[in-house]
């Protein structure tokens, strides 16, 4: 019976447990065309990769817990010192130096709004979204980046003030974790495993 | 990084005159189950060789290293493919190596190629690329393609890139588009007008005799994008041969190649749109100082540059290869282009981050008639024809091999052999593709100066390659 793949890290190395690749039998391709003489092969290749967030973890885990962190360059010798980054950055991008990790949350409930937007009707393999997905990329106050993200409610315009949603419920920690709704949304329209935080 | 030391802003120089002597290009399609790369990559080399009359086996004899541009590994399931291919090119044990810049790898490989003759490695370089989209289903095609996003900020949301890209779009749509029914229109027709020429090339993937309505009803992709705004997924392979000026003479003595010169640039922008940072605009030689001051009451929403409407790459890339080369205003001082014409959309916006038009009046290219072999409204030579290949949207997108495609077109046209080549009855036979009644003679008559612009995904790379006649530089001392 197989079992999924999982991941501990203990004495810092990986400890994985489970099947991480699964194996099928390679089948022939034949041409139809032509008395079904062989063409090829296909290559199964069914895997999980292990990855990690590195200095990025927290955000995604503050996530499931209904917080958005950013992330802010305090070097006081830096030419550009108080940018605040979201996407969160480790490092800021001009001196190098690590950034600070701030809680972002109420600064993005507050002024949140969408900068522009996309309603895609397809998807790749793996998509775990609903289609369409509304793609949103919103921007904040004081933030100098514009953070990518879906609309989980309504119909999205630029301009418009939206409301971040967290995954608090089975969160997956990735970034599917956070979604958006327009302003003045009832808690009881949220999709199921999100809350306001 | 939104300012700029001097250092930075140098003009790059080559230490010694690079030239291109000559190209060639395998037959381009969706799916190619009957041949494998080496295949492919072996038809182009046979035909750069063909066009300088040589055979395969002399002209490898005149190369000293090798620059392989295949993007996706993971298409192919080969990691090292580019050692595959050098072997099956019997070009061991010559140095080599794999370039991977997204939609901008065929460019970048070139870039390669040039500095390596540039600074005297080696005085005959092979440029090649390839890439196979054919061996996954495509919506695993689409979650490898959305890998080239951020993994965790970006691919998880929907493992489409067409979504990350299309929230520019949209952007551009409403700014500078105004979400006018008159610039989706001429977006349209952006499409018509490369299907179009795609007819008259045998290579070409994607030939279609539509019109501007058959666009505007294709399925909706993201809106506006439909379709038919959208680039090819291909199969294909295509090689440059790049030399210093002896060897140039050398290998095209007594042949209809006249050795051009060749220079390519570069520039970069970060991966994820997201992170794009408030600048001021870097100029090109044409533009001035309070040229764009007022851009955001002409344009709301469009005071914040590149935003999401303009490609800081391609800027850059124009800005340094415009100063390496001497060209003031690419509309007056080349001839012909081909753009990495992805969307319909991210062509407009091209034609102002390389400076055809101003940010903000991109289509104006289009629906001036410039864009064309022959201008729809005069019935004059299009002022700076654009994508007379059919582009990436008419003729191919097998990512790898490009930017390379496009200066094979290019050139073509500065050694006055595009009809020689395009119009070779026993190339379309051999391609077993109907040549159209209708063929036409798409050669810009006398051209002499040509640009090719290679652009990876949301513009995280971009490279301008310039090519010119030795003998109609804008410069001396270019």
């Amino acid at each position: 019976m197989s079992i999924y793949g999982t991941v501990q890290v203990k004495d810092g190395k990986y400890r994985i447990k489970g099947d991480f690749h699964n194996i099928t039998p390679n089948m022939p391709i034949r041409k139809a065309d032509e008395g079904w003489r062989l063409v090829g092969v296909t290559n199964p290749r069914d895997m999980i990769y292990i990855h990690s967030y590195g200095g990025e973890a927290v955000f995604f885990e503050s996530l499931s817990k209904g917080k958005i962190h950013a992330s802010r360059c305090d070097n006081p010798d830096c030419e550009f010192k108080g940018s605040i980054f979201l996407p969160f950055r480790i490092h800021c991008p001009d001196c190098l130096g690590r950034n600070t990790v701030i809680d972002h949350t109420d600064i993005c409930r507050n002024t949140a709004r969408v900068h522009t937007f996309m309603v895609c009707e397809r998807s790749g393999a793996f998509n775990t979204l609903d289609k369409p997905i509304k793609f949103v990329n919103v921007e904040f106050d004081g933030v100098c980046t514009i953070l990518m993200s879906y609309l989980s409610i309504g119909e999205p315009r630029i301009g418009m003030r939206v409301i971040p949603i967290f995954r608090t419920i089975s969160p997956t920690y990735t970034i599917t974790d956070l979604s958006w709704v327009p302003e003045g949304t009832p808690a009881g329209d949220l999709p199921e495993g999100f809350t306001f935080g | 990084m939104i300012k700029f030391s001097e250092r930075q802003l140098k003009t790059p120089k080559l230490l010694r005159p690079v030239y291109l002597v000559t190209a060639g290009q395998s037959k381009f399609g969706r799916a190619m189950p009957e041949k494998k790369t080496e295949e492919l990559c072996i038809d182009a080399f046979t035909m750069a060789a063909g066009l300088i009359d040589k055979t395969p086996a002399e002209l490898k004899s005149y190369i000293h290293s090798a620059y392989y541009g295949h993007f996706a590994d993971h298409f192919g399931d080969q990691l090292l493919g580019e050692a595959v291919i050098h072997d099956r090119l019997g070009l061991d044990p010559l140095g080599n190596i794999g370039v991977k810049t997204g939609g901008a790898t065929g460019g970048s490989t070139l870039w390669e190629g040039v500095k390596a003759v540039a600074s005297g490695y080696s005085d005959c370089v092979l440029a090649m690329g390839w890439e196979r989209m054919d061996e996954v289903p495509t919506d695993e095609g689409n979650h490898l393609i959305s890998c080239a996003a951020d993994k965790d900020w970006e691919t998880p949301l929907g493992h489409i890139y067409t979504g990350y890209y299309a929230v520019m779009a949209q952007k551009y749509w409403q700014v500078f588009g105004k979400e006018e029914e008159s610039f989706r229109r001429t977006l349209a027709e952006i499409s018509v007008k490369h299907h179009g020429y795609a007819r008259f090339n045998p290579f070409a993937h994607a030939p279609m005799k539509i019109t501007v309505d058959d666009v505007l009803k294709s399925p909706i992709v993201a809106y506006p994008l439909r379709a038919l705004d959208c680039c090819l997924m291909s199969v294909g392979a295509a090689c440059a041969v790049i030399c210093d000026e002896d060897t140039a003479i050398e290998l095209t003595k007594d042949t209809k190649n006249k050795p051009l010169r060749i220079w390519v640039a570069a520039g970069s922008h970060t991966l994820r749109p997201a992170c794009r940072r408030d600048m001021e605009i870097p100029l090109l030689p044409h533009e001035t100082p309070d040229q764009y001051a007022d851009l955001g009451e002409r344009f709301p929403g469009g005071e914040r540059y590149p935003g999401f409407t303009g490609f800081l790459a391609a800027r850059m890339a124009a800005y340094y290869g415009y100063r390496m080369t001497g060209i003031t205003d690419p509309v007056e001082d080349l001839d012909v282009i081909e753009l990495h014409d992805a969307f319909t959309i991210s062509d407009v916006q091209t034609y102002e981050d390389i400076g055809l038009r101003p940010y903000g009046y991109g289509r104006d290219y289009v629906e001036s008639g410039d864009c064309y072999h022959t201008n729809p409204h005069t019935g004059e030579p299009g002022r700076l024809p654009s994508n007379l290949s059919g582009g990436l949207i008419g003729c191919m997108h097998a990512v790898g091999a490009t930017g390379i495609m496009q200066v094979f077109e290019i050139a073509a046209h500065i050694w006055n052999r595009w009809a020689e080549i395009h119009g070779d009855p026993n190339l379309w036979k051999q391609f077993d593709r109907e040549k159209p009644n209708d063929w036409t003679d798409l050669q810009v008559k006398g051209a002499k100066r040509a640009l090719s612009i290679s652009h990876a995904g949301v513009g995280s790379h971009v490279t301008a390659t310039i090519l010119m006649d030795p003998d109609h530089l804008p410069k001396e001392d270019a």
